[in-house]
C-alpha cells in the first residue's frame, strides 16, 4: 500500500476559500455571491480585497442563482455560494433553467454537503445533491477529498467554460494531497494499485478508503483504490482498466445510495463489463443530529464498513 | 440598429408582428396568443425605438441594451420582433414549435437563436437574471441599460419578491423592470386567482421607483420608456406597471383570460388577419 501521511487537518471549505483568493488576485472576471453564509463558506480574504466583487444576496438562494446567470451573461464567471442543500435541492428549478439548460458559466460552490456538517441535523445534511446535479445535461459534478484538492478543483473550476457544481464539507479532515497540484476536471486519480478489489471514492470517503487499504494490506488483501474527484463527467475509462485486473468494485460516498457515484459507476459496469459491486453509502435515509465521526460510523460509512464491504464483494467474486 | 423615431410607422410595424403572431399559433395550433399580443407595443418600442442593440448577435453584448423575457410564453411576440429587427429570417417562424426548430415553445439559448441571452419559461426567474446583467455591466463600465419583462400573473412567483427586495438594496438602478399588467392568468382573473393588490404600493414599499404605461397606446409606450430611462443612474431601479388588455388588436382574443394559451382555427385566424393589415410582408 503506498503510504499518504498528513501533518494537519482542515476543512474542505477553507480549501474553497484559499482558491477563491486566489482567484481574486489572478482573474479579474471572478465574482462571488453569497446567501449570507460568508463566515462559513470561508470567504472573507475575498471580500475584504475584492469588495466590488462580493454580491451579498442575503437569505434568497433562488434569486442568487438568476443573479450569478445574469452576471456570466456579461462575462464575469460568478461563484454562488452557500450550504449543499440550499444550493442544490432549494434550487432545483433555477438551476435547471436559468444555468443548465442556458448553459451559463456559473460555478455553484456548496458547503456543508453530506452527514458530516454533523449536529445541524438532517434538515441541512442533504444526501442526494450529487444526483440532483448529475441528471442535469451538461453539468460537471465535483466532490473534492481534501482542503489541497479543494483548493486546486476551485480554480480548475473557473478555469473551465460551462456550469459546475462544486462539493464540499464543514469538518477538519487530513490533508494528505499535495499542496502543489494540477487538477483535470474528469480525470481520475490512481491512489494505489492493486490486484483484488477496487475501492472507488469520492469526497470525505477517500480518506476512509485509504484507511481501510492499509487495513486491507495486513489482512492480505490488495486493493486497488480511485479517487473519482469528478462524478460527472465520469472517468469510465479508469474504471474499466482497474475492474478489468481487479474483477469487483467498491464504491464509497457520503450521499444517498440512489444517484450517486455508486449509481454511476454501476451503469459503467452494465454497459461495459458486469462485476460485483458494493455500496458505501448511506442506505437510502435522513441523517441525523451527532458528531462527524458518530455519523460516519452510524450510517455506514467509515473505514471499518468499507473493509466489511471489500470482503463481501470479494467472496461474491469468487462464488461467481 | 437605426431608431425609428415615427409613432405611426412604429404602429405599422407592430400591425405585422400581431399577423406574425396569430399565424405562428395557428401555424402549430398551440402557443400563447394572448399575452403575446398585449405586449407587442412594447417588444415593438424596445427593438425599433429605444434599445441600442445590435442585430449581429453576440452573447455579451458589450455597448448593448440587453433584454430579458421572463414571461417565457408569450415568445411569439418575441420571435417576431427578432425577425424583424433582422436577428434571423422571418421564414424560421414558420417553424415555431415545430421538430428541430430554433423557435422552442418557450424561448431557449440552447438552440442558439440569435437574439435569445437566456431559457424562460418556468416563470419568475427573469428579473434576477436581469439583475444580474445589469450588475455586470456597471462592474465592466458599461453604460447600457437591461430590461426586464414579467407577467403580472407571474408576480404569484416567489422569487421575484426576492428580486425586487434585492434591486434597491443594491442600487441596480441601470435596469427598468416592465410587468404586464392584463389581469388576466391562466385560471381566471388575475384578481380571483391570486390577487396582486395594490402591484405599485408594493414595488414602491420595496424601493423602486414607479411609471406607469398605457401598454397598448404606442405614443404612451415610447413616452413612457424614455421617462423610466430619465429615472434611471440614481440609485434607485425603475418598475413599469405597463397596463395591457390580453390579446389586444383582435377583438375575440381581447376582455378575457380565454386566448392566453389557445390556438386559432382557420375561420378565427381569417377573422384575426381582416383587423391587421399586413405592412411588411408576411413571412
Amino acid at each position: 500500500m503506498k503510504k499518504y501521511t498528513y501533518t494537519e487537518k482542515k476543512d474542505t471549505r477553507s480549501g474553497f476559500g484559499a482558491g477563491m483568493t486566489e482567484l481574486g488576485r489572478t482573474n479579474p472576471d471572478v465574482v462571488t455571491l453569497c446567501a449570507d453564509l460568508v463566515g462559513s463558506l470561508k470567504i472573507d480574504t475575498f471580500i475584504k480585497e475584492n469588495p466590488q466583487r462580493f454580491i451579498q444576496c442575503g437569505i434568497a438562494e433562488a434569486n442568487m442563482i438568476g443573479i450569478a446567470a445574469g452576471l456570466s451573461i456579461v462575462g464575469h464567471i460568478p461563484f454562488a455560494t452557500t450550504f449543499a442543500n440550499f444550493g442544490s435541492g432549494r434550487v432545483y428549478d433555477q438551476i435547471r433553467q436559468s444555468v443548465a439548460y442556458s448553459n451559463k458559466n456559473v460555478k455553484i460552490a456548496v458547503s456543508h454537503a453530506g452527514l458530516t456538517l454533523g449536529e445541524d441535523g438532517a434538515t441541512h445534511q442533504i444526501l442526494e445533491d450529487i444526483g440532483l446535479m448529475k441528471m442535469l445535461p451538461g453539468m460537471t459534478v465535483i466532490n473534492p477529498c481534501d482542503y489541497n484538492q479543494t483548493k486546486a478543483a476551485t480554480i480548475a473550476a473557473a478555469n473551465y467554460e460551462g456550469p459546475v457544481y462544486l462539493r464540499f464539507g464543514r469538518p477538519v479532515v487530513p490533508v494528505f494531497t499535495d499542496a502543489e497540484q494540477t487538477f483535470e476536471i474528469g480525470k481520475a486519480w490512481l491512489m494505489n494499485e492493486g490486484t483484488d478489489v477496487t475501492i472507488i471514492a469520492t469526497g470525505h470517503l477517500v480518506w476512509e478508503a485509504v484507511q481501510a487499504c492499509e487495513q486491507l494490506a495486513e489482512m492480505g488483501i490488495n486493493a486497488e483504490l480511485i479517487n473519482i474527484h469528478t462524478i460527472k463527467p465520469l472517468d469510465e475509462e479508469a474504471i474499466l482498466t482497474s475492474v478489468s485486473k481487479t474483477g469487483c468494485v467498491v464504491t464509497c460516498e457520503e450521499h444517498n445510495r440512489l444517484g450517486g457515484l455508486g449509481d454511476s459507476v454501476a451503469q459503467v459496469l452494465i454497459k461495459n463489463n458486469p462485476l460485483p459491486q458494493e455500496y458505501i453509502a448511506v442506505d437510502d435515509s435522513f441523517g441525523e443530529s451527532g458528531t462527524p465521526a458518530q455519523l460516519m460510523e452510524k450510517y455506514g460509512l467509515d473505514a471499518a464498513h468499507i473493509v466489511k464491504a471489500v470482503e463481501k464483494v470479494i467472496k461474491r467474486k469468487k462464488a461467481n | 440598429m437605426n431608431q425609428i423615431k415615427d409613432i405611426e410607422q412604429l404602429k405599422k410595424i407592430a400591425t405585422q408582428v400581431r399577423r406574425d403572431i396569430v399565424r405562428q399559433v395557428h401555424g402549430c395550433q398551440s402557443g400563447h396568443p394572448g399575452g403575446s399580443l398585449g405586449c407587442t407595443d412594447l417588444l415593438v418600442a424596445l427593438f425599433f425605438n429605444i434599445m441600442k442593440h445590435n442585430n449581429q448577435f453576440n452573447m455579451i453584448g458589450e455597448g448593448e441594451d440587453l433584454f430579458f423575457l421572463s414571461n417565457g410564453h408569450i415568445s411569439p411576440v418575441i420571435y417576431s420582433v427578432l425577425a424583424r429587427s433582422g436577428y434571423f429570417d422571418v421564414s424560421e417562424l414558420a417553424t415555431f414549435r415545430k421538430l428541430n426548430s430554433r423557435l422552442q415553445g418557450h424561448p431557449t439559448t440552447h438552440e442558439h437563436l440569435p437574439g435569445i441571452r437566456m431559457s424562460a419559461g418556468s416563470l419568475g426567474q427573469g428579473l434576477s437574471v436581469a439583475i444580474g446583467a445589469a450588475i455586470s455591466k456597471k462592474l465592466k463600465n458599461d453604460s447600457c441599460m437591461v430590461y426586464a419583462l414579467m407577467g403580472d400573473g407571474e408576480q404569484n412567483e416567489g422569487q421575484i419578491w426576492e428580486a425586487v427586495q434585492f434591486a434597491p438594496h443594491h442600487k441596480v438602478d441601470n435596469l427598468i423592470a416592465i410587468v404586464d399588467v392584463n389581469g388576466q392568468q391562466i385560471d381566471g382573473p388575475t384578481e380571483q386567482v391570486m390577487s396582486n393588490r395594490n402591484l405599485a404600493n408594493k414595488y414602491s414599499a420595496f424601493g423602486w421607483q414607479i411609471v406607469y404605461m398605457d401598454g397598448n397606446n404606442m405614443a404612451d409606450v415610447v413616452t413612457s420608456l424614455n421617462k423610466a430611462k430619465e429615472l434611471c443612474g440614481k440609485g434607485v431601479p425603475v418598475v413599469i406597471m405597463m397596463k395591457t388588455e390580453m390579446g389586444a388588436g383582435v377583438d375575440f382574443m381581447m376582455g378575457s383570460h380565454k386566448w392566453h394559451g389557445v390556438a386559432p382555427n382557420d375561420e378565427q385566424l381569417q377573422s384575426a388577419l381582416a383587423q391587421l393589415e399586413e405592412t411588411l410582408g408576411d413571412y
